[in-house]
């Protein structure tokens, strides 16, 4: 099948309504700035879930960091997505203003370098993400481990995606196929997800990221709609099986938990933390247990649950912007509301 | 001469007359200058176009050029985009104590070299030093002559006019950030003075002009058609934008089209004169590349036609952006 002819089939789809879903910033990024809600019939509703890692970090874990950060000698490290979400009252960028020392890095790796200039000083690694980026993390424990670091800590806000999509479908979202996110399917496999596609009869379709990619695995969720199958659009990068090495490598060191979704609650096994032999490592991940709301109008947990769209929201492209976020969806290049609001989505 | 300037070349006596002489008096070597009036006194014209800009870039030096041929083509573009013809220069200087007078002579060196290439004469400056660690900043301000009859102002687009760009996107931003990150490619900056492409299409009904750099073409776009009250609207298939500027911007998840260049312009101009001026710009240095991208039409706010026949809407730029990029 040619694109035309993918593209001519999802704008004249003219089947009963179907409602979609990625969990995966990048796809949400991506379908945004190809414009292909603007393609499909308006019979196929397109969702943004929880696939920004970021916007699903709770508050406590932003005032946790900032707390550290306040200690004399220690330098917080973090990727730049992180810098302007909001904690309870401020944020890294906030605190950096005021003289809080906050890094940016462009790979864990580097704060081993930093840590080894400056020894007195201790460095704390904001580790947040899905799948995707816990291998890496896992990584820097190991070289921590291994070259017996002493002065490099880790606050981790780690979740996991099958989990999280369990929660969503017993939460009654009616939701007629995932796009599932082709970067965590890279480790996970494709076949994780088999067991959510059987469970609900319903099909997830690991999608790439260019436009005739995402637009094919659109169409084959149409297309498989009512069966419960997995099936692997992305075969260049995704395997059945994913990364066994990186799976081995985050098992070594992690160990799964309980962990606070912003604005979603407490969900069960669907983090991370470091097995207690290598706890000491850790500044206090396990006590991130609450989630306060910096404007209480702000309803991101509704919009990653897929309840409801960014626009439906009192503060959308009002009090919340991108200059000045009241949620973390607005924050992140890969949230649901920054989406909305950069792409007109 | 020291090796490395001080807080003395700062002192306004006979170590800043020093310095004065040896380094700036001899790179931009005129007669108006060589006075060390108080003040230059000029020939002048009917209608004067001035501009100020300053100048911050890290890295100093970079793929393709530096901070001094940088605060020469930043400032003599924003005259042409208003159809002046640039004619003098100021220059501020602001040197933190360490920077090596060698790096100082080599941007004066550059500054020259671009003035001349420019046609502007560089007529009157200062230099100032302060604590730090070797830093280097320029403020230029340039004067141009507008001729009779030239209306180019953003207010001035109108439906059914062309809308042209000069040629790829990104290339100043993917240059100095390539250089941060201590990434090896093949980017280059793109900064030059847009003198010849100017005096090349301004014969022609040009509505018009802004030269593309912090923002980004989806910026720029977005205040034009607000200046104008029209809506704007580009094809993604359309854009020149180098294959590997391409690639670097998908690695980092960066948009061309709100990545800064310095020797671009986005150009609005009457439709029935875009071949003409697109042929005009293709002939003159530095707009090999440029293509015809869009139209304007009534309405307001611009819009983008995706690869895959999307549309979307585009907004001035929202993060921060790369800050010291010029």
């Amino acid at each position: 099948m040619t694109i035309d002819e993918v593209k001519d089939a999802l704008a004249g789809y003219d089947g009963r309504e179907l409602t979609l879903m990625e969990v995966c910033g990048s796809h949400t990024r991506a379908i945004a700035e190809y414009g292909i809600p603007g393609i499909l019939s308006p019979k196929i509703r397109l969702l943004s879930g929880p696939g920004c890692p970021v916007c699903v970090t709770p508050s406590s874990y932003i005032d946790r960091l900032l707390e550290i950060g306040r200690q004399p000698g220690h330098v917080i490290t973090t990727f730049g997505d992180l810098m302007r979400v909001p904690g309870s009252d401020s944020s890294l960028s906030e605190a950096k203003s005021e003289g809080v020392r906050v890094d940016m890095v462009y790979s864990p790796m580097q704060v081993v370098t930093m840590a080894a200039e400056e020894p007195e000083k201790t460095f704390v690694f904001a580790a947040v993400g899905f799948e995707t980026t816990i291998p890496v993390y896992a990584a820097l424990v190991d070289c921590i481990i291994k070259k017996d670091i002493r002065n490099i800590r880790l606050l981790l806000s780690l979740k996991t995606m099958p989990k999280v999509i369990a929660h969503l479908m017993e939460g009654g979202a009616a939701i007629d196929g995932f796009l599932a996110p082709g970067h965590v399917s890279v480790v996970t496999g494709a076949n994780a997800f088999r067991p959510l596609a059987e469970t609900y009869g319903i099909p997830f379709v690991v999608g790439g990221f260019e436009a005739k990619e995402l637009l094919l695995a659109i169409y084959d969720l149409v297309r498989l709609q009512g069966q419960g199958v997995v099936k692997n659009d992305y075969p260049s990068v995704v395997t059945a099986e994913g990364n066994p090495a990186a799976s081995e490598l985050c098992d070594t060191y992690f160990t799964p938990a309980d962990a606070l979704w912003r604005g979603m609650g407490t969900i069960p096994g669907s983090g991370l933390l470091l097995k207690k032999e290598y706890r000491r490592l850790d500044m206090g991940s396990d006590a991130l247990l609450s989630d306060h709301k910096k404007n209480a109008a702000c309803i991101c947990g509704q919009v990653l649950m897929g309840k409801k769209l960014p626009g439906e929201c009192p503060l959308f492209a009002k009090a919340c912007t991108p200059e000045h976020p009241q949620g973390a969806c607005m924050v992140s290049g890969e949230g649901s509301c920054r989406a909305y609001f950069v792409y007109q989505r | 001469m020291t090796e490395k300037i001080t807080m003395l070349h700062g002192s306004g006596g006979a170590a800043t007359g020093e310095l004065i002489q040896h380094i700036f008096a001899k790179a931009f070597d005129n007669p108006v200058l060589a006075g060390m009036e108080d003040a230059a006194v000029v020939a002048g014209a009917g209608r004067l176009a001035v501009t100020t800009d300053s100048f911050v870039v890290t890295p100093l030096f970079y793929k393709g050029g530096d901070i001094g041929r940088l605060s020469v083509c930043g400032t003599v573009n924003d005259l042409l985009m208003r159809g002046a013809s640039p004619e003098y220069l100021t220059c501020a200087f602001i040197l933190e104590e360490g920077l090596p007078v060698d790096v100082l002579s080599k941007v004066a060196a550059s500054m020259a070299w671009t003035a001349k290439e420019a046609g502007v004469t560089i007529i009157c400056g200062d230099t100032k030093v302060v604590e730090g660690r070797g830093g280097l900043y320029i403020n230029t301000t340039g004067v141009g002559f507008v001729p009779g009859g030239c209306d180019i102002a953003a207010a001035n687009a109108r439906p059914g006019d062309k809308i042209l760009v000069s040629g790829t996107l990104g290339d100043h931003h993917a240059t100095i950030l390539s250089a941060r990150l201590a990434v090896e490619n093949e980017i280059e900056s793109d900064n030059a003075p847009l003198v010849e492409m100017v005096s090349a299409i301004r014969p022609f009904r040009v509505h018009c002009l802004r030269d593309i750099t912090r923002g980004g073409l989806a910026t720029v776009l977005c205040e034009l058609a607000e200046a104008s009250g029209r809506a704007f609207s580009i094809r993604e298939d359309k854009l020149p934008v180098q294959a590997a500027v391409k690639d670097f911007c998908g690695i980092l998840g960066l948009d061309p089209l709100y990545m800064g260049n310095e020797g671009k312009l986005a150009a609005v101009v009457s439709a029935d004169d875009a071949d003409a001026v697109l042929a005009a710009i293709k002939a003159s240095r530095y707009g090999g590349s440029a293509a015809l991208i869009g139209e304007v039409k009534e309405g307001s706010g611009v819009t983008i036609t995706t690869a895959i026949g999307g549309r979307r809407r585009l907004t001035v730029l929202q993060d921060e952006g790369l800050p010291r990029i010029c």
